[in-house]
């Protein structure tokens, strides 16, 4: 049983950094404090992981659950770029360059352009949103993640009536991810997604670019990635460099790896099985027991259900 | 001598629940410990029956007919981090529910597999004795123990079918129950 704690309680009181952090990485952890120092003379640094995200604001949509601890958000990552086991990516991607790092918006929009991580950071006030995190595999996490509405970044450029659907993709340098090949993870590179164009405007839908209340570390997606927590945790694409408003459904890596096990939706749904596993239930973690029942649209059915009236959600699962 | 090595092997292959057992006192099972225990486990159990499988062809091939004395244990071991898989999968992931594990039995493919390569290593583990080998008769003894490969047939099907995408590990198990399973091949048709 969930115990609930009281709202007033902040996550930071729940699960305080220092519990984890043993003697060896308080020292490691020391450049990164000078690194937050140095963050005080130049604004410029502010994107680099780990950096307290100043300002930021209450947003809606948060969920009053527990979040799970810092250090398990951060080292249980599914990001096979830097490898496919889960503890990989927090070994693997210490030094992913993450600035400066530009997101280029194209397509059908009448304004393309690029924004640079530091435009993106201020474009809007930063907001903490605490969402449930439903991965495919049936374990899930509570995160409070910090960042605005995807639609923000995507009124920017104006779509224009011809684009229906949105393409992400993930930065992809074999030179910073050597274990980034299709022959070694059994995807293809870049890792590519995407939403139809009513559900990268739907509010929910966050462009992170921090967790718990500090910039996004690499292994978790850095500098800036997609939160979509109505739907299977692949679908919240990490590390983008480009999106592009196009006309007709783009591919998704998940999908082309295997189209029969997921799908370009691939909405959290109890009532959908994986060809492989049951979505009837979840681990929510650090829980040892698979008893968690998973919830329509990861809990977030109110918001988003609409958006898929008159569809079969087992044909587009 | 012998008694020794034995104790060797012995200790040897308790080292992985040694091992085991130190994460856990560590709390180092990494965010979902149920997934570590249960691929921690389930790697050991192949691993395993493949050094059983290899027992044979080594003795053959580097002329060390004394290696069969490890081989019953070696097996044993196997049943048993398999048994620890499968408790792991009984009572973590299913909390006991016979009738949702009926229904994963018999619907997902990877779970039939794995339930079938352990249900197949059980009277294996019941038979090991030398009475049972008495009772039974050498031949209709080893007849039954040819279930091993079968077993470990269906035990890397069951480990393939799990991943989602990167298959080397598996692959890997693949290959070496392959080979050891063709040097039987080839050895029975030169005989």
């Amino acid at each position: 049983m969930l115990i609930h704690k009281p709202a007033d309680l902040r996550y930071s009181e729940i699960t305080p950094k220092s519990v984890y952090l043993n003697r060896r990485k308080f020292l490691a952890g020391i450049p990164a404090a000078f690194l937050g120092a140095r963050e005080l003379l130049s604004p410029c640094a502010r994107a680099q992981a780990g950096v307290k995200l100043p300002n930021l604001v209450k947003g809606p949509f948060s969920t009053d659950e527990k979040p799970n601890s810092y250090n398990d958000a951060t080292h249980y990552n599914n990001f096979y770029e830097f490898g496919t086991n889960k503890n990989q990516p927090a070994e693997n991607a210490g030094k992913f360059k993450t600035y400066p790092w530009t997101v280029s918006i194209e397509g059908d929009v009448a304004r393309p352009r690029k924004f640079s991580i530091d435009e993106i950071m201020k474009l809007a006030p930063l907001e903490e949103r605490v969402y449930r995190h439903r991965c495919v595999e049936a374990w899930s996490i509570v995160v409070p993640w910090a960042g605005y509405s995807l639609s923000t970044l995507l009124k920017q450029v104006e779509p224009t009536p011809k684009a229906r659907y949105v393409a992400f993709e993930s930065y992809w340098d074999l030179r910073q991810m050597p274990l980034a090949r299709p022959e070694l993870a059994g995807i293809a590179f870049p890792y590519v997604e995407g939403l139809r164009l009513d559900e990268a405007m739907h509010p929910l839908a966050l462009l992170s670019v921090g967790m718990y209340g500090e910039a996004l570390p690499p292994q978790d997606g850095a500098p800036v990635r997609l939160v979509v927590p109505w739907k299977y945790g692949f679908k919240s694409i990490k590390s983008i460099v480009k999106i592009r408003l196009v006309a007709s459904q783009p591919p998704t890596t998940w999908n082309l790896a295997n189209p029969h096990e997921y799908g370009f939706y691939s909405n959290v749904n109890p009532h959908v099985d994986h060809p492989r596993w049951s979505q009837a239930t979840e681990r929510r973690l650090p829980s040892l027991f698979q008893n968690h029942p998973t919830q329509m649209f990861n809990g977030y059915a109110d918001q988003v259900a609409s958006l898929y009236t008159g569809m079969d959600l087992k044909k587009y699962y | 001598m012998l008694r020794w090595s034995k104790i060797l092997v012995f200790l040897l292959c308790l080292t992985p629940l040694f091992q085991l057992a130190w994460r856990v006192w560590n709390q180092d099972l990494s965010a979902n410990p149920t997934e570590f225990i249960q691929h921690f486990t389930g790697d050991w159990t192949i691993r395993l029956i493949i050094a059983t499988l290899a027992v044979t062809p080594l003795r053959k091939l580097l002329g060390l007919p004394d290696l069969i004395r490890f081989r019953r244990m070696i097996g044993l071991f196997a049943f048993f981090y398999g048994c620890l898989h499968f408790l792991t999968y009984l009572w973590l992931d299913k909390l006991f529910d016979f009738q949702a594990i009926l229904k994963d039995v018999s619907r997902r493919p990877f779970i039939t597999a794995g339930f079938t390569a352990l249900v197949l290593m059980l009277p294996l583990a019941l038979t090991s004795t030398a009475g049972w080998i008495r009772r039974l008769g050498g031949k209709r003894w080893r007849r039954l123990h040819l279930l091993i490969y079968l077993s470990a047939i269906a035990g890397v099907a069951h480990y393939y079918w799990l991943v989602k995408s990167d298959i080397r590990q598996p692959m890997l198990y693949a290959t070496l129950v392959a080979l050891l399973l063709a040097w039987r091949l080839v050895s029975w048709s030169i005989a």
